[in-house]
């Protein structure tokens, strides 16, 4: 896509004329990067979730060792030239282990954003728009999953269908939706009521095309800053699935099943579980400042 | 107009935000005395911000400067924060548009109004309700005891605004900026509101700045009329000769009006001239 | 009365315990221009939205263009009747560009030649063609009026229900609108039903005029009979006399006259 000729980058991108579809839609975009990137935490935030995204697709190249290769001889050494971040009870290097840690964590945030956002959007709007019996059904479900703790219900669920990593993602994934619903639902019950749902329904508009076309777009910003924030929390019940063996299963490099495994050599040998949990934690904050960057951005509020 | 009450000369008023500059104020000058004074103009020429920047309200980030800004001998930007709050709080009042923003939805009617007389009689209870009474019954609501006691959202719409006048006046102000009164207000209570800010003002000899969007509204209620476009004074003229106004942006708003006298057809339609704001 | 474009008779609306129409009849010629006149609570924009069909609960009967109304609304009578609301600034989807608006409404309906008619309708309301790919917030408040009355137009429906269409805008774009609806009026041959508060825009604009006051219909009369001698009903005049200006004389009487 190039900028058609005669005009810069910018002129394109300011221009009080679109000229087509395209065109509008590029603008909007960049409507709302203007003010996100103008805002010093947001953008460390999107460094920090990059840099992990981009450790995850050169794992093979930027891991020193294989991630599961035991070397006994060479067991809970500190950080050396040969293991920068020492090795563990197995003698497995676990900077190695942090790299290919990226993958696990990535697709347990990826999966679980492709399950409760579409769940919790779907039921949240449809709840809102139809309204009556459908929304006091849909509610009630919701409030049965919000009526217990987080990691609990996951904990109960992935003991159900058994330990490990894609049961646990399916676990995090069917208790993650119902704070989404609540918040699409309640998007919706104000959405519902504006003179443009009610000019849609004048030219004969159909409900589905009202929710899907209308008002779902408009619950989309405050969604994905929702989950982008949730993202920290996944990542904690993972790492917390994880400790308590109920997640990936060894020898697959997780952050939470690694410091699980360093809890026994804390005192001694406290690096093997410290630098998964720093690891966990600068995610986490990454999730956490890029989030609060795109509300301040997608924020219909505060933009003029 | 017999003394000077207020003196504004070259009152500036501009927002700045990270990607632009607006000015919604540029250059504004005028005196008034003892008077109704209607400022009139369309959103965004700058007559409702021109009465935020005499009282020391303009939202942030708008920033004010101003050549002479005196009200009643006093420099109003040369006191503190303080003061010019003091000062403002007890002598100038302010009703805004929609009662409902501008009422404390937790307290009821009278505790607000008698609130308002304390802060600035320093007096007792009970001389405050005695106040807030007789200032209820000055402003027409025939229960004043009942009244007292209703929360905000318990009044009607006209009930609320004159609560409004009640709080604004009960420390009897000499200036009272009313910007678009009772435009929330339907048509035949909005006729009642006006009536008695009408007969407060001219009983208490105060003076009144009427901020509206409505030229027959203004022309036919004020003293003295202020044209304002795009942040600055078209034309001053006197209220009963609007009709006869000069200006071609006050003509052309004049024009644009649509009259029941007049027999249906196309309205002529003010096309601006950039040489206005040049 | 065959011809009739609307013909309203004994409406009533409730919502809840409170009766918004109150027994209300009264119809509207093929090609007329009837003004509903009347302040807040008065009811006037409920019975529009009972003829659009946003309300579906109702007595009495109501008849559109032909078609009687009834507690569901049928898709065609999108093509018969449209609706054009008080505040341009809540009636435009804020993430729908001016294209889209439009298009959309073709697509429902399967229209022909969609972009032909987009751009026509777009260029009949005022609108060039640069207008087309604009996000609303890129437009001012009478360019989005503008959209908001190509939306409705777009259908060629033959009746345009018109809630409050000026209210929201300055005098001099009130002006330019009023002109724009006068010209699509006699362009298309279309029947107005135009709602407002302010009776110097009905007269303006319409032929006939009703006033309603607590969900009552109160008075009807010819604009032209307003203009040139006093209303029968207490309430109109009072209507009458506040569109003129203050007028320190016609409180008292006001006062005299609404206990409250």
């Amino acid at each position: 896509m190039r900028a058609p000729t005669g005009t810069t980058w910018r002129e394109y991108l300011t221009a009080a004329t679109p000229t087509s579809r395209r065109h509008a839609t590029v603008q909007r975009v960049y409507l709302a990067w203007v003010p996100f990137s103008r805002n010093p935490t947001a953008i460390v935030g999107l460094v920090i979730v990059a840099l992990v995204v981009a450790v995850a697709m050169f794992a093979p190249w930027l891991a020193s060792h294989s991630p599961i290769a035991q070397d006994l001889s060479y067991r809970l050494a500190p950080s050396t030239a040969a293991h920068w971040l020492g090795t563990d009870e197995l003698g497995r290097d676990i900077y190695s282990r942090l790299v290919w840690g990226t993958r696990t964590v990535l697709r347990v945030i990826f999966l679980v954003a492709v399950i409760t956002g579409p769940i919790g959007l779907i039921v949240g709007a449809a709840a809102g728009y139809v309204g009556g019996w459908w929304d006091a059904a849909l509610m009630r479900i919701t409030d049965i999953f919000l009526a217990f703790p987080r990691l609990i219900l996951a904990l109960a669920l992935t003991s159900a269908l058994g330990p490990g990593i894609d049961n646990a993602i399916i676990a995090i994934g069917l208790t993650g939706w119902p704070p989404l619903a609540r918040l699409a639902r309640a998007e919706t019950l104000t959405i519902r009521s504006s003179d443009f749902i009610a000019a849609a329904r004048v030219v004969g508009a159909s409900a589905s095309r009202i929710v899907f076309r209308h008002v779902m777009p408009l619950c989309m910003p405050s969604l994905i800053v929702r989950l982008t924030l949730d993202m920290a929390g996944v990542i904690l019940i993972a790492a917390g699935l994880g400790f308590l063996g109920l997640g990936a299963q060894p020898p697959q490099p997780e952050w939470g099943a690694m410091i699980a495994s360093g809890r026994k050599f804390v005192f001694d040998q406290w690096w093997i579980a410290a630098y998964p949990g720093i690891a966990i934690c600068i995610l986490s904050l990454g999730f956490n400042l890029f989030g609060d960057g795109l509300r301040d951005a997608l924020d219909p509020k505060a933009s003029t | 107009m017999s003394e000077t009450l207020l003196e504004v000369e070259d009152l500036h008023v501009h927002f700045e935000t990270a990607t632009r500059r607006v000015d919604a104020v540029r250059g504004v000058s005028f005196r008034m005395g003892r008077e109704k004074l209607g400022i009139v103009g369309e959103s965004g020429s700058g007559k409702s911000v021109t009465g935020r920047a005499i009282i020391g309200q303009v939202p942030a980030p708008g920033i004010v400067t101003a050549g002479r800004l005196v009200f009643d001998g006093i420099d109003l930007p040369g006191l503190g924060k303080r003061a010019r709050r003091a000062l403002t709080g007890r002598r100038i009042g302010m009703i805004m548009q929609d009662p409902k923003f501008s009422l404390n939805p937790v307290m009821t009617v009278g505790s607000q109004i008698a609130e308002a007389y304390q802060v600035h009689a320093r007096s007792s209870g009970s001389e405050a309700r005695a106040r807030t009474l007789e200032m209820l019954r000055t402003v027409r609501i025939r229960e004043p005891e009942r009244v007292f006691d209703l929360y905000p959202h318990e009044v009607s719409g006209g009930m609320g605004q004159r609560v409004m006048i009640a709080m604004m006046l009960i420390p009897e102000p000499d200036l009272l900026i009313a910007d678009e009164p009772t435009s929330a207000l339907d048509v035949t209570v909005q006729t009642q509101v006006l009536a008695i800010i009408d007969d407060l003002v001219t009983q208490r000899g105060m003076g009144l700045i009427f901020i509206s969007h409505d030229l027959n509204l203004v022309g036919s209620f004020c003293d003295r009329v202020l044209v304002m476009y795009g942040g600055r004074v078209m034309e001053t003229c006197r209220a009963d000769e609007l009709d006869r106004a000069r200006h071609p942006y006050t003509r052309g708003l004049l024009a644009a009006l649509p009259r029941i006298e007049a027999p249906p057809g196309d309205l002529p339609v003010l096309n601006r001239d950039p040489a206005w704001l040049a | 009365m065959t011809e009739a474009a609307i013909a309203v008779n004994e409406l009533s609306v409730r919502f809840g315990l409170a009766t918004a129409v109150d027994n209300v009849s009264f119809s509207v010629a093929s090609g007329e221009s009837f003004g509903l006149v009347g302040e807040s609570g008065s009811g006037k924009t409920t019975v529009l939205r009972v003829l659009a069909g946003l309300i579906g609960h109702w007595t009495g009967r109501a008849q559109v263009g032909g078609h009687a109304l009834g507690a569901k609304r049928p898709k065609a009578l999108a093509r018969v009747v449209q609706l054009v609301f008080q505040d341009p600034y809540a009636s435009l989807h804020p993430l729908h560009t001016v294209d889209r608006v439009l298009s959309e409404v073709a697509t429902i309906h399967g229209l022909a030649n969609a972009q032909k008619r987009i751009v026509g309708t777009l260029q009949a309301v005022g609108l060039g063609p640069e207008f087309r790919f604009r996000f609303p917030h890129q437009l001012s408040g009478g360019q989005r009026q503008r959209v908001a009355i190509a939306r409705a137009l777009i259908l060629e429906p033959s009746i345009l229900l018109l809630d409050e269409p000026t209210s929201a805008l300055d005098v001099s774009v009130q002006a330019e609108i009023l002109n724009l609806l006068r010209r699509l009026r006699a362009e298309r041959g279309l029947t107005l039903l135009l709602v407002s508060h302010n009776l110097a825009v009905v007269a303006n604009l319409c032929d006939r005029v009703a006033v309603m006051r607590l969900g009552r219909l109160v008075e009807q009369a010819d604009v032209e009979r307003l203009r040139t001698s006093t209303p029968e009903h207490a309430y109109t005049r009072q209507l009458l006399a506040a569109s003129r200006g203050y007028d320190r004389a016609a409180a008292e009487i006001e006062e005299q006259a609404s206990p409250a």
